[in-house]
């Protein structure tokens, strides 16, 4: 992205026009460096405003630690709402997925059990929504509502309250920490960081994530064209619920315990992200990086807030009014690309 | 027979009577109703009473989703009014007058209406998807309710204002009545005037109703205020139950289970066509269903696996795959009316 950015200055330079060429060639690009845009000016804001430690190794480390399980929950939102879809399930999924994996560890079977459970947990729950939206034709909307729900009801049939994780290889991910210089980084960081990493590579190189952007960008081109719409559908889904699970593993090592009630409402969050990220809600355009750095922006927020000392309540008026600002924003790029076709 | 079998009422109503039987069968006592006092009393009026503010919301949800639309800040909206009205009522220093509790309660309305209209803006005006248009204040009413409330739980003692939601008037619950009084207002304005019959056309064919000379952007904008006002009601009633301006628990998961009935009642989320009578069968089948759980001693905290799989089954009955493979399997039943590509085209409508 950096070269991207780097490549524009450069064409700027040599013509007037070189960086209209840019951004009409990359219209779809632009919500995203608008979110790396106020990720750096929240970052140089706080710096000068705030404290004089904000942009220091430890606390973009901390930045990283803390929002690591909404990281990977968006990045399975960012492949759901590339096809056009919504994966509404993936906070109570989570939930289910560490209450689950904490009560596996509780009654005495190993990580290497209990891990696996989680994940394919999540995945079932993925496979349910997938196999509604594709072959029953259900709205995504409706059919994770569905998804929503069960796994709510799930996370409280396997324990009312939470329970308390002793593990000492799961915890592990957590406490372990790699210390480069003041900068630091705990597995679940990395954990979070290679599921971006993989997931930019699927949807990027591989024939499956172009057929993801296809079927966002048209359906019914893509089905002509002979890809394999029903089956991306259906993995896409599966996908977002095994994030779900990787994110419930996650948040079961940060908090060290599992929580029938956590994640109400992440998957607003995730959304959130998602779009401040600059994925565009319709489908077939976004960019999983870009899905990154909306957590970053979303974390950042938290975090600046949390130093301020002002009520949480602000937060989720700050993020609403972010929203709609980028989703705003998308509006008229689209109205722009639509107008020039 | 037949014709009672095909009406689009038949099967909400039908699963209605079914629960009910089924909560008769178990325990007698349930569709015992005693009269004291002049007034009704039993586990048919509890759910009744408790169903207004789901009734409320799903009414509103109902006319925004026959316009293609989807309202998903209903819960927040109705936050947000129980805020403003216990705080002015909190704040007057007399809870116990008539005269308070209606400015308080006409300003809560105003407030609701207000962000009603605001969602109404963004889907009309910029053209945003109403998921994410109303997911915006989703987000954002919540925490604003909670600045109104100063981040506590505004408690309030308040004859007049209690009154909404234990009353009772002419030996029935006065939340009830509210629920009933709206249902009324709906039906005759959206069945007794064209309004109806509009709404529907904008649902089903945006760019054609406004060809032919249907003010869609007014009808739409509309809709979004009428749930917006509807939610206010529902958070009032709410707030009056509980006494109390609780931000992080009104209408919570309201949308959910309205949006819920609103399908249980047949009305298709593609927009088009709706009804208001089975979007009241849906309320009543979900606050019967919760009635149900609650009775078989399932922790309320696990009833919303019920209502997962509620759900599933529901929307895997009305999707087209099943509809015309029961179709070919009773012969001659109508499949062409529900089914066929018209999903696909609404979709790339949208």
């Amino acid at each position: 992205m950096t070269a991207t950015m780097a490549r524009s200055e450069r064409r700027t330079g040599a013509g007037p026009s070189a960086f209209q060429t840019f951004l009409s060639r990359h219209g779809g690009m632009m919500p995203t460096f608008a979110a790396v845009l106020i990720l750096l000016l929240l970052f140089v804001g706080a710096e000068a405003f705030l404290r004089g430690d904000f942009i220091s190794g430890g606390n973009i480390s901390a930045l990283l630690l803390d929002n690591a399980y909404l990281m990977v929950l968006a990045v399975g939102m960012t492949f759901v709402i590339l096809t056009g879809g919504i994966d509404l399930s993936v906070g109570s999924v989570m939930a289910f997925t560490g209450i689950l994996g904490a009560k596996l560890l509780a009654d005495g079977l190993p990580a290497a059990i209990a891990v696996p459970a989680m994940l394919l947990g999540g995945a079932a729950i993925g496979l349910f929504i997938g196999i509604l939206v594709q072959y029953f034709g259900v709205q995504p909307f409706i059919a994770s509502l569905a998804g929503l729900f069960l796994g709510r009801g799930l996370a409280f049939i396997v324990s009312l309250s939470s329970i308390r994780v002793e593990d000492t290889s799961l915890l592990w991910l957590q406490s372990e920490r790699i210390w480069m210089g003041a900068w630091y980084i705990t597995p679940t960081g990395i954990i979070a960081l290679s599921t971006v990493a993989i997931a930019a590579f699927v949807l990027h190189l591989t024939r499956f994530g172009r057929t993801i952007y296809a079927i966002g960008g048209n359906e019914q081109s893509a089905r002509l064209m002979g890809l394999k719409v029903g089956r991306a559908k259906v993995l896409a889904y599966v996908i977002s619920g095994s994030c779900a699970g990787l994110a419930g593993l996650i948040l079961t090592a940060y908090s060290g315990a599992g929580y029938p009630r956590n994640g109400i409402g992440t998957e607003l969050d995730a959304i959130a992200a998602v779009v401040i990220g600059g994925t565009l809600l319709t489908g077939g355009r976004g960019y999983v990086v870009g899905s990154m750095i909306g957590v970053f922006v979303y974390g950042t927020i938290k975090s600046v807030i949390n130093f301020m000392g002002a009520e949480q309540s602000w937060m989720q008026i700050i993020v609403g009014a972010l929203l709609l600002l980028f989703i705003v924003v998308q509006r008229a790029i689209v109205a722009r690309s639509e107008g020039r076709r | 027979m037949n014709a009672l079998y095909k009406h689009r009422l038949f099967w909400p109503i039908a699963s209605l009577l079914a629960l009910i039987a089924i909560n008769a069968i178990a325990r007698p006592q349930f569709i015992k109703v005693t009269v004291r006092d002049g007034e009704l009393y039993g586990a048919l009026v509890t759910i009744l009473k408790d169903s207004a503010p789901l009734m409320l919301v799903a009414l509103g949800m109902t006319i925004v989703i026959a316009t293609r639309g989807i309202d998903l800040s209903v819960g927040a909206i109705m936050a947000v009014s129980g805020a403003v009205a216990l705080t002015i009522i909190d704040g007057s220093g007399s809870p116990d007058n008539l005269a308070t509790v209606l400015i308080a309660v006409v300003v809560a309305l105003l407030v609701a209406l207000i962000l009603g209209a605001w969602n109404g803006l963004l889907v009309t005006v910029l053209g945003i998807q109403p998921i994410v248009a109303t997911l915006v204040l989703m987000l954002a009413g919540r925490g604003a309710a909670l600045l109104i409330t100063g981040g506590e739980i505004t408690t309030v003692n308040s004859a007049p204002f209690k009154w909404m939601s234990g009353g009772y008037l002419v030996a029935l619950p006065v939340a009830f009545l509210i629920g009933l009084l709206a249902i009324t207002i709906m039906g005759l304005i959206e069945r007794r005037t064209a309004l109806g019959v509009l709404t529907e056309a904008v649902g089903i064919n945006p760019e054609a109703s406004r060809l032919a000379g249907v003010r869609a952007r007014g009808i739409i904008w509309g809709a979004y205020m009428v749930s917006g006002i509807l939610a206010g009601v529902a958070g009032l009633i709410y707030a009056s139950r509980i006494s109390a301006a609780d931000a992080n628990a009104a209408g919570v998961f309201i949308e959910l289970y309205a949006i819920l009935a609103v399908v249980l009642g047949g009305t298709s989320l593609n927009g088009g066509k709706f009804s208001i009578a089975g979007t009241v069968v849906g309320v009543f089948i979900i606050q019967t269903l919760d009635s149900t759980i609650l009775f078989l001693g399932i922790p309320s905290a696990q009833s919303p696996v019920f209502f997962g799989f509620v759900v599933a089954i529901v929307v895997v009955v009305q999707s087209p795959r099943v509809r015309t493979a029961l179709g070919s399997l009773g012969g001659r039943r109508r499949s062409r009316g529900t089914s066929g590509p018209s999903t696909d085209t609404v979709e790339v409508a949208r």
